[in-house]
């Protein structure tokens, strides 16, 4: 991948430029607009809604509630996942599960009408009494499915160990909201429901749409072209599309619905609440022997959410003894779903933090600790690493952070009247493919055209898929184009996991390969190559050539044209191989952070963040640096400043605004750097790349806590890092 | 948002005798705060009256004083070459204070008149007394973090959200005012007020009346100052606590102090206690700290802001020896 390495982002500019033309700005012919109106309570019934003066108001179009909602066909069929609940059924009947829950959706002719008619509908409620903290309800967790306890050698052996650690850790709520809001414009065209909406994968809407409204997933038409960022609250089908349908429906006319910011943090998950116990033991000499974690999550109370929170202590050590349990418990909110680097950015908080306080009951350098344990093979599925870096990680991000100015003490270094602090932490995660198809074309004009219903939140997929299709067809990447982001075309997966270049890297990959030698026997044909065979021919330049006559070639616009077509294509679909299943693949990444701590304000500043990863072959360095960048910005503000604050009297958001909901800014970081291993894996796929999306995010926040507690000797269990937990709190 | 009305006004004169006529108008300026209070529905006015046409604009600099028009951008007055060299305490309070998209909007009136940030009085489900009077105070006993160390009432405890002010009080700001009833005069630090029984009152401007300008004496107090921002983030965050303290330092020894407070009360806490202190003091960080302790006598906390009876002294300890230190 050595020509195309480095392309500039594909739809850069139609982005930066405003033409890149996202769900909710989609022209429209006679849209009309809609809004949600929420509950005011947490949990209880609707005793009644006045609607009148809303519908009344001019230019509204409809009010539906409970009331008057005409139900979809799958609200009264069986549930589909029993196992896992089921979504909330919009407007089904009277019962409040959640504070903000969408009672009543508006819609009128204009923006303005609609949000004041909004304005104009009053409930009352029935109030039952809500639970919103997870500490009063921690014991009430129960085991899901999809996340059995697991046991290695002694379950708790960690207690027997010459040197033992238990503590327990905490992440707060915190929400996704991405810059562009949750968005949908929604028609009909008969019973076929067509949606420009935001969604992480097209195929799960359109199969989610399809069982609410009991029609076929083929005849639900989804657009989800450009994304303005989503970190995984687009990988559900979440109530306010399917309202948003049933209006438009209801009016016979199209609807659009953008979500206020304020909903954005109540209506469409979140990471949740969690509580973590960990149990580490090792021997006197830094060996570790046993480690136990065990998490207690929130869920909402009509589905169960589950993550790999506790996952990675099962193999990220060298250890005999190990023990997770994961549990989840009902509350009344929305449900959650995965945030970036999702359970294991929550998992690694706890086990990194941990193995940074035993290493410093041990008197030992934390990374010198981590290497004593370093995991040859993974324990868990007792196969071997298809790759793994990490020890190069771990030496690189030293020599970058200046690691050697480090002192195991805390406290003991100062620049000026800043405590000075350097810490660490680790991330992992899988690294999966996923079935794909992709349809590659040449076009008549010698252009490469790939087209794909997988979309691209913001990762760079498009130019992933261009850099693939030029590098293996040889054609500059200024004549590749991409047809992405919507159904109708070659199945492409969900976005999430990490996986995307993965699957539709490798799909592009075999596409392309067999585009060629499509095009190569095509040319066999021609006059220019008649009895050439096709082993000697190659394409490159966007031209076909004999190897053995450099003077033949024979462009790719002439063989086209010499055979009357408007264009030659491959579908195919790719998957991973049977041989990838023995081995064990996951990328790698290490956080580590500089801070400066003024123990009087508790002030923290971030002076340099050092990100390394191994993350098999980096298709773009670009696109691939922006991850790492925004998923370790991602960790600071986890670390330092996000959390959805409740009142649990009324079980509802304080700070549902980006005034008070924190996240970092440009000033917050003072320096920042990238370094990728950049060696190829070899099984994981034709182009030898692993994930990147989440292990970008994973360890940064622990990395943080360390950092701060080398500087200032307090260790902070419960996130986020505020100044008064750093200054000490006395009451009058 | 409900439907208003928008009217022009181009003189101070006939935007008073415009709202005069109002049962339900209101001034805007920069609206950086009350579009976001009327998009919320935590105030919706019949009738808004744009005063961004008067010529209230200028920054003037008179003998012994300068006088600021209420129309004067924040970031026209924060990036003002004699404002900088004269006034450094203001400069740097409001360069604290939003994003310079914001400063680009917000006039030095509005930034007066801006409301609390308290999340209750934001959301008109909540209780909040300084929304809906007797409705009760959701962030007693709630959320807060953000709130009042100082002057606080069993109403309401909510703390004024600006950073200009906080250095206004410091350097004893005039506020002038026109109304149906004539001109006045307020001293700044008399402008804000406390919450007491009727926290739905920000401040003592009438009924109906409008800032036209506001004026600082000359001072000596341009090298030894510091405005200190503690907050969550490093911009485009309200203050947990901010120090406004200005220095007047001969010979090692202190003439004269000037020091209040953000973040702690329901208007700019203004510390005459620990600047009577200060003078004659010979500069230490001992003497700092004793001044600071001094300030900080009376302060209770809430629960959330807990935190702000050790970061008060704190700061203040801090914002003076960094202003002693200049």
């Amino acid at each position: 991948m050595s020509k195309t390495s480095n392309i500039n982002r594909v739809d850069g500019f139609a982005k930066v430029t405003g033409s890149a033309t996202y769900s909710a700005e989609y022209k429209t012919p006679g849209v009309a607009y809609a809004c949600l109106v929420g509950s005011t309570i947490a949990k209880g019934r609707i005793k009644s809604i006045d609607t009148k003066k809303a519908e009344w108001a001019p230019g509204v179009l409809a009010v539906i509630t409970h009331l008057n909602v005409d139900k979809p066909a799958g609200y009264e069929q069986p549930k589909k996942r029993d196992n896992l609940g089921q979504p909330l059924q919009i407007f089904k009947d009277d019962t409040i599960r959640y504070y903000d829950q969408p009672i009543a959706l508006v819609v009128a002719d204009t923006f303005e009408r609609m949000q004041y008619a909004a304005s104009l509908i009053k409930a009352e409620y029935l109030k039952e009494e809500h639970t919103t903290q997870l500490e009063k309800v921690r014991d009430n967790g129960k085991t899901p499915e999809r996340a059995k306890d697991y046991n290695r050698g002694i379950e708790n052996g960690y207690k027997n160990a010459e040197v033992v650690l238990e503590e327990e850790y905490t992440i707060p709520t915190e929400v996704h909201n991405p810059m562009e809001l949750a968005n949908i414009i929604a028609k009909w065209n008969g019973n076929k429901p067509i949606l420009y909406t935001k969604s992480q994968g097209v195929e799960g809407t359109r199969k989610s749409v399809g069982n609410v409204f009991g029609i076929l997933p083929e005849d639900v038409e989804v657009h989800s072209e450009y994304l303005g960022g989503a970190f995984g609250m687009g990988l559900h089908t979440w109530p306010y599309e399917i309202a948003a349908l049933i209006a438009s429906k209801k009016i016979a006319r199209p609807v659009k619905l953008v979500l206020h910011r304020e909903q954005m943090f109540t209506n469409v998950g979140f990471r949740p609440y969690t509580i973590q116990k960990m149990g580490l033991g090792a021997t006197k000499d830094g060996k570790l022997t046993g480690l136990t974690h065990e998490a207690i999550a929130q869920t909402s109370n009509y589905e169960d959410f589950t993550e790999a929170t506790v996952n990675m202590s099962r193999f990220m050590y060298d250890c005999a003894n190990v023990s997770t349990k994961y549990k989840i418990v009902e509350m009344d909110t929305c449900t959650p779903i995965w945030m970036r680097g999702p359970g294991e950015a929550t998992g690694s908080f706890a086990l990194e933090s941990a193995i940074d306080e035993l290493a410093h009951k041990l008197n030992m350098d934390p990374i010198e600790f981590r290497k004593r344990n370093h995991a040859e093979k993974d324990q868990e599925q007792n196969k071997p690493w298809s790759s793994k870096y990490l020890l190069e990680c771990y030496d690189a991000g030293m020599e970058r952070i200046g690691w050697k100015e480090r002192k195991n003490k805390p406290a003991s270094v100062r620049e000026g009247e800043w405590l000075v602090g350097y810490g660490m932490g680790t991330g992992t995660f899988g690294s999966y493919r996923n079935p794909t198809t992709v349809k590659a074309k040449f076009l008549a004009d010698g252009s490469l055209l790939l087209q794909c219903s997988v979309n691209d939140m913001g990762p760079g997929t498009a130019t992933m898929m261009t850099a693939i299709g030029a590098e293996i067809t040889g054609l500059p990447a200024e004549k590749v184009i991409i047809e992405m982001g919507k159904s109708g075309l070659p199945k492409g997966p969900t976005q999430g996991g990490s996986a995307t270049t993965s699957s539709v890297g490798s799909a592009v990959h075999d596409a392309c390969n067999l585009l060629v030698s499509k095009t190569l026997g095509l040319a066999t044909e021609n006059e220019t190559f008649k009895n050439t065979p096709i082993a000697d021919l190659s394409f490159g330049n966007g031209a076909i050539s004999s190897k053995k006559d450099t003077k033949k070639s024979l462009s790719l616009v002439s063989l086209l044209s010499a055979n009357k077509l408007e264009e030659l294509a491959v579908e195919n679909e790719s998957k991973g191989s049977e041989d990838a299943k023995k081995y064990s693949i996951y990328s790698f990444s290490v956080h580590f952070v500089k801070v400066l701590v003024n123990p009087n304000l508790g002030k923290i500043r971030i002076a340099h963040v050092v990100s390394c990863a191994d993350i098999g072959t980096v298709i773009n360095q670009k696109t691939s640096a922006g991850q790492m960048y925004g998923g370790a910005v991602g960790g600071i503000g986890m670390g330092l400043m996000e959390s959805l604050e409740i009142d649990h009297r009324f079980g509802r958001a304080i700070n549902n605004n980006f005034a008070d909901y924190h996240v970092p800014v440009n000033a917050d970081i003072e320096k920042q750097e990238v370094f990728f291993v950049n060696k190829k894996d070899p099984v994981s796929n034709p182009m030898g790349t692993k994930g990147l999306g989440e292990t970008a995010l994973v360890g940064m926040a622990p990395a943080i806590a360390n950092a701060v507690f080398n500087a200032t000797g307090k260790r902070v269990r419960d996130l986020p890092i505020t100044l008064d937990k750093i200054i000490e709190a006395v009451k009058v | 948002m409900k439907n208003f009305q928008i009217i022009r006004a181009l003189s101070s004169k006939s935007a008073v005798s415009s709202i005069a006529k109002e049962n339900s108008a209101m001034f805007i300026a920069g609206g950086t705060n009350l579009v976001d209070l009327m998009k919320k529905n935590v105030v919706s006015p019949d009738k808004l009256i744009d005063i961004n046409g008067v010529d209230l604009k200028k920054i003037e600099f008179l003998t012994g004083k300068v006088s600021i028009g209420a129309l004067a951008k924040n970031s026209q007055v924060a990036e003002d070459q004699l404002i900088k060299e004269s006034y450094p305490l203001l400069a740097l309070a409001l360069a604290a204070g939003a994003s310079q998209q914001i400063r680009h909007m917000a006039t030095v009136g509005g930034n007066m008149l801006q409301r609390t940030r308290c999340s209750y009085f934001y959301n008109p489900d909540m209780p909040c007394n300084k929304r809906v009077p007797k409705s009760g105070c959701g962030a007693i006993g709630g959320a807060n973090r953000m709130h009042a160390i100082f002057g606080a009432s069993d109403s309401c405890i909510a703390v004024h959200p600006s950073d200009m002010c906080i250095a206004l009080a410091a350097l004893d700001a005039t506020v002038f005012t026109e109304g149906p009833k004539g001109k006045r005069e307020i001293r700044f630090t008399d402008f804000h007020r406390l919450p007491g029984n009727t926290p739905e009152k920000d401040n003592t401007l009438l009924d109906k009346e409008i800032i036209t300008s506001i004026e600082i004496p000359n001072n000596n107090f341009t090298k030894n100052i510091h405005y200190l921002k503690v907050r969550d983030r490093s911009s485009y965050a309200f203050a947990l606590i901010s120090v406004a303290a200005g220095l007047d330092i001969k010979d090692n020894t202190i003439q004269d102090a000037r020091l209040a407070m953000g973040g702690v009360a329901h208007k700019p806490w203004r510390l005459t206690e620990a600047e009577e202190f200060l003078k004659g003091k010979t500069v230490s960080e001992k003497t700092f700290r004793q001044a600071a302790d001094l300030a900080m006598k009376g302060a209770r906390s809430y629960g959330d802001n807990d935190f702000k009876l050790t970061l008060g002294p704190n700061a203040i300890t801090e914002a003076l020896t960094i202003a002693a230190s200049k």
